[in-house]
């Protein structure tokens, strides 16, 4: 199980502070991302866009990175102040 | 935390209002070698493009904040070769005019006291993961980019 922490707007659409899910081990952000979307369409464009950042385990991490049962995901929205950076 | 209480990293993200003058006499108690204490007080303005704020509202990543905060913190300490530097930042409500952020850098020489300073808000602003959110007459806008 890992879960997906959710912040700020995404927060407020989602109208849930985090999202629990089971996924295959050594499954990477990029499609951990699009488990999300399909789980929760209320940030779907929102995820689409891709601004903001991913944490795993409050590491920055790209969509490359590698996410295991107990890691902590967070989907960080952009920062007040700034550039917006666009998940890579 | 109370007031004064920098505790073991100097950063600190609490609800409550904080006092300036107890901070700053707290952080330089440790340097009798600082010759220059640059202070930068991040505020609630009631005016952000062009619509009239009512309040605000900050929310955070608890642990990773911090974090960032630290890392960011040591990271303008060795780039710039101060004393010190100390970090608050409020979450929660904040009215306007209230006090958001306080940072406190302490050097030897105030040229890189300042230096550090600015850098750490600019910092700040890019990499830790606090969110503002301004509440206007018209609705309520979580904040991307802000001068």
């Amino acid at each position: 199980m890992i879960t997906v922490r959710l912040f700020a707007i995404y927060r407020e659409r989602a109208k849930r502070e985090k999202i629990e899910l089971d996924i295959k081990q050594d499954t990477q952000v990029g499609d951990l991302l699009e488990v999300v979307k399909n789980s929760v369409s209320s940030i779907r464009d929102l995820i689409s866009e891709g601004k903001g950042m991913i944490a795993v385990n409050q590491e920055i991490a790209n969509l490359d990175t590698l996410v295991r049962d107990g890691d902590e995901v967070a989907l960080i929205p952009p920062v007040s102040g700034g550039t917006e950076l666009v998940f890579t | 935390m109370p007031s004064g209480n920098w505790g073991l990293f100097m950063i600190r993200i609490q609800t409550e209002d904080f006092n300036i003058d107890t901070e700053v006499k707290t952080l330089r108690k440790k340097y009798r070698n600082a010759g220059g204490v640059v202070i930068f007080l991040g505020t609630a303005r009631d005016i952000s493009r062009g619509k009239s704020i009512k309040n605000l509202f900050f929310e955070h990543y608890p642990g990773m904040a911090e974090k960032q905060l630290n890392t960011l913190r040591e990271e303008a300490i060795s780039k710039f070769n101060v004393l010190d530097i100390g970090i608050i930042h409020r979450i929660g409500r904040i009215d306007i005019a209230e006090n958001i952020v306080l940072i406190i850098s302490v050097s030897q020489n105030r040229k890189e006291a300042f230096l550090a300073c600015q850098w750490c808000i600019d910092e700040l602003k890019k990499i830790v993961p606090i969110w503002k959110k301004e509440v206007t007459v018209d609705g309520e806008i979580w904040v991307e980019d802000h001068p």
